[in-house]
Formats: C-alpha cells, structure tokens, sequence
C-alpha cells in the first residue's frame, strides 16, 4: 500500500517535472490562451469524459494543465469544499448540507449543467432476464425479491450490486429508483448489496457472475454485460441509448454537472467555455453521453 | 601497516576520548529518535481522538459500537459498526488460521530441512512474495480467485471474506516465514545436536527441541504477520464484496473498517458527522491492534521467563 503510494507519487512528479521541461517551448509558439493549472475531481461516471476534455484542451492550450481524478461525486465535491480542486464533476446535485458546508467555508459553488447520462441496469449476458418495471428494479435492490425464478430466471439468489456510498450513481440510483424520486424517502440498498469501488468493478463482476444485477452510468456497457430494457411510464420497455435518453423515452436519465469554486476565471473559465463549445460537447456525445447543446 | 599501528597506539588516549564522546552522542541520538517515534505514536492517537470522540456527542458509544446497521449517508445517518468489526475479525482469524500454519512451516522447512541451494532459492521467492504491492494481489484475487471460488463452493458471489482471507493469507506467509525463520536459526546449534545425539530423529527434533525453543519467535512473527492482516486495506475492498452485514459463514461478503474507511472517508465533509464517525472507526481499529500487540508483548514476555 504504501509502496503503491510512493510509487504513484514518484510517477506523478516525473510527469509534472517532464511536463514542465517542456513546456518553455510550447509557450514560444503559442500566443494566445491561458496559462497556469487546474485540478478537477470527481464522479467516477465522468472521468473518462473529464480526462478527454482535458487532453483536447490542452492540445489547444499548451501552457494550461489540467489534472483530472476520479473518487465519486461526493469526493469531488468535498474536495471542492475543502479548497483541494478547482472544479468538481459530479453525476448528481450538490446537497443542501453540502452548500452549507460550502458556504462555512467562504465558497459559493457554481453549478453547471454538462450533459446527460443514462444509468444502466445490467446482468450477465446469459440471464434470460432481459425487462424489468421500475417497481420490480426497487423489489430487487431493496432487496424484497431474492431469487431471479420470480421474473422467469433461473432458480438462483440475486446478487445486488451497488456502488460505494461516495458515488454520485449510488445517490441518484437510491432517490430515483428505491425512493422513486423523492430525495427525503427512507427506502435502502439492501444490506447484503455488494459496494463496488467503482463503476468498471461492477462491469467486471457482471461480466463473470451469472448472478449479478448492477447499474452504472451506460457509457459503461459492453458485450460482455447485458443492459436491462427498462419499462417507462408509457408502457414501453426501453434500452438505454443515446437516442432514448435524448428523447426521454428512458427513465432513469440523470444530468451530469461540473462546480466550480465560485464565479470561474483564468484557466477554470476557459476551460468550461471549452466544455459548452461545439468540440467539447461533440466530445461529450463521442464518450456516450448526451450532451446540453445539439 | 606497522607504521599504522604505531599511531593508533599513540594516539590510543585520543582516541579513547574521542569514543567516549561518540558513544555518548550516539546513545543520545539514539534515545531522541526512539522517543520520536513513541511522540508521533501519541500524535497518532491524539489525532484519532480529536476528530473521532465529538461524534459521541450525536451517537452513544453503545449504540455505535453494537449497533449492526452502518448507513452514513441517509437521513438520518446510522453510524453501527459491529458489522464492520464482525468483518475485520473474521477476515482476520481465517487469514491467521490459513497463513500461520504455512509461514512457519515454510520458516522451519528452510532453517532446518532444504539443502543449501534450495533454500537460497526458497528465500528469493518469499523475499520476492513480500514485495508484490497489494493492489497486484487484490487484481488476482478479483480476476482468479473470485470465480474459482464461487464455483468452487458453488456460491451466489466469489468476492467473500474467504477469498479475501486467501489472499491477505498469501501476503501474510512472508512476513511469519522471514521472521519465525530468523528465530529458527537463532536456536542454539548445541540443543539440535543434543537432541541428535541422544537419539532423536530429525522430525523429533524438530517438534520436540527447535519449535519450543523458538515458540516465542514464532508467536511474535505470527502477531505481526497477523497485524498486517488487520491492517491491510486495498485488498480486502477489492475482493471482500464490502456489504456491511454480519456473515453468518465465512463465504459471505463481509465490509472491514480499514475498506469502510478507505472507501467512504474521500466523500466526507472535515468536522461532519460522517467524517468523525470514520475516525471513531480508525480509533476502534487502532484500540483493537493494539490489543493484539500489548497481547503478543505479554505471552512473548512470559513464554521468555519460562524458558
């Protein structure tokens, strides 16, 4: 563990202090842009999204850095608070406590809304399950229905998978689907729910247990795990694509956000003006997720 | 290198000094370093209390360390970590159980039994073993031994406190190994002999000689290997399934403090509840290690008098 940590260190500072080497360079032939460096910090949903905004950006930029991690909405948004990243990307609202805690701290966040991200519900690929209702979604994560025969599966104990409880997914899964969208419900995971770390552990234990049931943002899906057709309030069972979330057809849609400390300038700016331009919202719809300008 | 002695003989007064003041620097050197670390321990715990104790406050002591329910983040928050505690001991004990066997006798089949050649080698690999960074082994343990286990015992999910306990077991070995084999060797080479020569065979001597005479070796490379069992973190939050409910069998998930910990302290607010309660965990954590050391010091000092 702690030599992991050394090591990461060690890496992290040979790539800074090569990318400072280098940049004397660039700042010769670029004349316009920005210069100095940001960090970003967040939803795991958005980090792939995050860190290929930040290297377009860049390859624009040259004498910005931006720095892009992962840990969950809800660690981007401490972060945030405790004064450690310049923006953080979040898959769910900041809460009430949260802004007071901001506001305790002399931040007023600012909220902007990115794009849209349709959560998936998986299995294995061999489950013969393939639609589920919303209320059927709420039995088996709270764990009501335990055996996957009552939806015409086999005879076999359903596995919930869940994400940790800093997870911004794990958040708006638990308000929109458990608690059908009332933030102030008292419905839970069932207990047994396994806490994945992160979004890629779920894929890989779907990938591999013929058991499993878990969500994730769909940017996430593959071959090797089944997304569930969802029915929505129309009666239609729908599966999440882009054109179904862009349409609203399908029901379990969330908005993706980025907050920044306060109003944004210098690098910060530049940055979510590059987000919200025709490019960085083309490359928000190339990683899977629907974007706010069209 | 006569000439060399003659200055050493003269300057031998000198010299004398000058060493009386080298040992008197080092002794003190010494003395500062060794109570530094004893500072940084109280630090330590100091720092645990400081952010851990307000939070009895809101939660009663009873309720949070008997509580079975462990909800940080709802309304309200229920903060209950036997669960967690459940976890950790359980990990633990079967990883002790699995690794404390296989370490020493890993230890006494290099001290006392393999030729010279295979030892070298034998201590290369455990060398190498006890390098390999958890997170490597947690990678395995989620890619290999999750589903052989699961199909093994035919299982709903391979990630349980027993696929968790193999692998901590795994990085575990090296650490009991290096050290009880140490206390092998240190066996005086009279009480072997001694016990050859009157008759008894190699096993014999083995069972009946070496192990008693190194038994409170063993048991400290045990106590450490088992310290860093407890205290391991990455690999049980991979391949532990992280469900915070008390396992009636060993091949259920389980979720330990150090994962609790690792996993949700990045989303806390500094001073929330949540936030304290993650510190109460780490102080609970650290209550329980250090009763295990403080045990481990205790049997190492009595089975040392009755030597």
């Amino acid at each position: 563990m702690k030599r992991a940590l050394a090591l990461t260190i060690a890496c992290v500072a040979a790539i800074a202090l090569a990318a400072g080497c280098s940049r004397p360079e660039g700042a010769k032939t670029a004349s316009q842009g920005v210069s100095g460096s940001i960090q970003i910090k967040g939803s795991d949903t958005m980090v792939n999204l995050t860190q290929a905004l930040a290297e377009k950006y860049m390859a624009t930029n040259p004498d910005a850095s931006v720095a892009v991690t992962g840990g969950g909405s809800g660690t981007g948004i401490a972060a945030m608070i405790n004064g450690t990243t310049d923006i953080a990307e979040s898959s769910r609202a900041i809460k009430e406590k949260e802004l007071e805690a901001a506001a305790a701290n002399g931040i007023s966040p600012k909220e902007f809304l990115v794009g849209y991200d349709g959560l998936a519900v998986v299995v294995h690929p061999d489950n013969p399950v393939s639609e589920l209702t919303l209320p059927q979604l709420k039995d088996i994560f709270t764990g009501k229905i335990t055996n996957w025969k009552e939806f015409g599966g086999p005879d076999a104990g359903i596995v919930v998978l869940s994400r940790e409880v800093n997870s911004g997914t794990h958040v708006y899964f638990k308000e929109h689907v458990l608690n059908e969208g009332d933030s102030k419900g008292t419905e839970e995971f069932v207990r047994t729910a396994l806490l994945m770390p992160s979004s890629q552990a779920i894929a890989d234990e779907t990938a591999k247990n013929r058991n499993t049931i878990g969500y994730y943002g769909m940017a996430y899906i593959s071959e090797k795990q089944k997304a569930v057709k969802i029915v929505n309030e129309n009666g239609e069972a729908v599966s999440p694509t882009l054109e179904n979330v862009v349409a609203k057809k399908y029901p379990v849609s969330r908005p993706l956000f980025m907050y920044t400390r306060g109003e944004p300038a210098g690098v910060t700016k530049s940055f979510m003006d590059f987000v919200f331009s025709a490019e960085g919202q083309n490359i928000v719809k190339e990683l899977g997720f629907v974007p706010v300008k069209m | 290198m006569e000439r060399n002695t003659a200055i050493v003989k003269k300057s031998a007064g000198v010299k004398r000094k000058t060493a009386r003041f080298k040992e008197f620097a080092w002794e003190k050197s010494i003395a500062v370093l060794g109570s530094i670390s004893i500072v940084i321990l109280a630090l330590i715990f100091l720092f645990l209390v400081k952010d851990g104790i307000p939070l009895f406050r809101h939660v009663g002591v009873a309720e949070f360390l008997f509580g079975n329910t462990w909800r940080p983040i709802s309304e309200p928050p229920v903060f209950g970590i036997l669960p967690l505690i459940a976890g950790s001991i359980i990990v633990t004990l079967a990883a002790a159980a699995m690794s404390v066997p296989m370490g020493v006798g890993c230890a006494i089949y290099i001290a006392e039994i393999a030729d010279p050649r295979a030892k070298e080698f034998l201590k290369v690999v455990v060398e190498l073993i006890a390098g390999i960074p958890s997170v490597v082994l947690g990678f395995i343990g989620v890619l290999t031994l999750a589903p052989f286990v699961q199909e093994m015992f035919d299982l709903p999910t391979g990630l349980t406190a027993f696929t968790g306990a193999v692998v901590l077991a795994f990085m575990a070995v090296p650490t009991i190994a290096t050290i009880s084999e140490d206390a092998i060797y240190s066996v005086p080479r009279e009480y072997r002999e001694a016990s050859l020569a009157m008759g008894a065979t190699r096993w014999q001597t083995i069972y009946k000689v070496i192990i008693p005479a190194s038994s409170s070796g063993i048991l400290a490379a045990s106590l450490l290997g088992v310290g860093r069992v407890i205290g391991e973190t990455m690999v049980v939050m991979m391949v532990c399934g992280n469900a915070p409910v008390i396992p009636n069998t060993i091949f259920q998930p389980v979720r330990t403090m150090t994962a609790t910990i690792a996993a949700e302290m990045g989303e806390t607010v500094h001073g929330g509840d949540h936030y304290m309660a993650l510190f109460a965990v780490g102080l609970a954590l650290f209550a329980i290690s250090f009763a295990i050391n403080a045990a481990a010091s205790g049997a190492v000092r009595r089975r040392g008098a009755g030597a």
